[in-house]
């Protein structure tokens, strides 16, 4: 589905959709690294419409509104927008 | 040209496009974001999105790829006014209000105010079903407003800015949104 993996330390799995272009998406990337949290990353702009479409119906499952960033934590927790506190608070950082 | 080149030209581009952004939104009363490195980058997001498709879809949503799909959220969008009002920035936070450019309030992340159906728009690749246009409303108000004149009052969609005239300006002289952003108020 087009997922951009990230080294990291294991927290569990760690999914976000995002933008290349969207500077709260960014700062979601450079949180992860910066505390070295393992992650994958999709790119929503990047897709081909057929990717698009099958990123697009997982996201909502999610995330109604589709907007970016959308954080995963184990299929379980999800966090939409740059909320650092939260984000910190599902990766036990 | 060499990579060293392509780069310098690109950021001479970016500082460009930010200083434009930067006295246009003065013009209009507008703010951007104190934060120079992080308005620079939704500067250079926008140069990509305008080579990408054409005009300056918002950085921070999922463009349909066609302008008419993405009319309300090219940049300036619909509802910067109305999030810079009652967030103190605009989705993006490339737009701030006046106390948070005076650092008397922290950006927080911004809910989307995009309305449902045109972000299911975007995923179907299609427009909705159009609610009726105001131009299609009866003008009831319009005689309050000096009787018979048959002139059509235009409204931008994005700062509310109102002109009598036969069309809509070709620039909105507010807020520098084209044409096609207006609606017919009556
Ligand atoms: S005004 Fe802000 S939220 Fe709206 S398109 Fe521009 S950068 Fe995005």
């Amino acid at each position: 589905m087009g997922a951009t993996k990230v080294d990291g330390n294991d927290k569990g799995k760690v999914r976000i959709f995002t933008l290349s272009t969207c500077i709260w998406c960014k700062k979601t990337k450079e949180f992860l690294a910066q505390n070295n949290v393992a992650y994958e990353y999709v790119d929503m702009d990047k897709l081909d419409s057929e990717e698009k479409d099958a990123a697009l119906a997982e996201l909502k499952k999610w995330n109604e509104k589709c907007s970016m960033p959308t954080v995963v934590v184990n299929d379980s927790v999800c966090i939409v927008g740059f909320k650092e506190q939260e984000i910190r608070e599902a990766l036990s950082l | 040209m060499s990579g060293a080149g392509v780069e310098g030209d690109r950021e001479r581009r970016v500082e460009a496009k930010y200083e434009k952004l930067k006295k246009e939104a003065a013009a209009g009363g507008y703010f951007l974001n104190p934060d120079e490195p992080f308005a620079k980058d939704l500067a250079e997001s926008l140069l990509v999105n305008e080579e990408r498709y054409g005009y300056a879809a918002c950085p921070c949503r999922l463009s349909g790829g066609r302008r008419e799909l993405d009319l309300d959220i090219i940049c300036p969008c619909d509802y910067r006014d109305a999030d810079v009002e009652e967030h103190g920035a605009c989705y993006c936070a490339l737009y701030v209000s006046g106390e948070v450019a005076r650092g008397e309030r922290e950006v927080e992340p911004v809910p989307e105010r995009r309305p449902d159906a045109l972000i299911e728009a975007v995923a179907k690749g299609e427009l909705p079903v159009a609610a009726p246009q105001p131009a299609e409303r009866a003008p009831s108000q319009g005689a309050a407003f000096g009787g018979s004149s048959a002139i059509p009052v235009w409204r931008c969609k994005v700062c509310g800015y109102l002109c009598a005239r036969d069309n809509p300006p070709g620039v909105c002289p507010i807020c520098k949104v084209t044409k096609d952003r207006f609606e017919r108020f009556y």
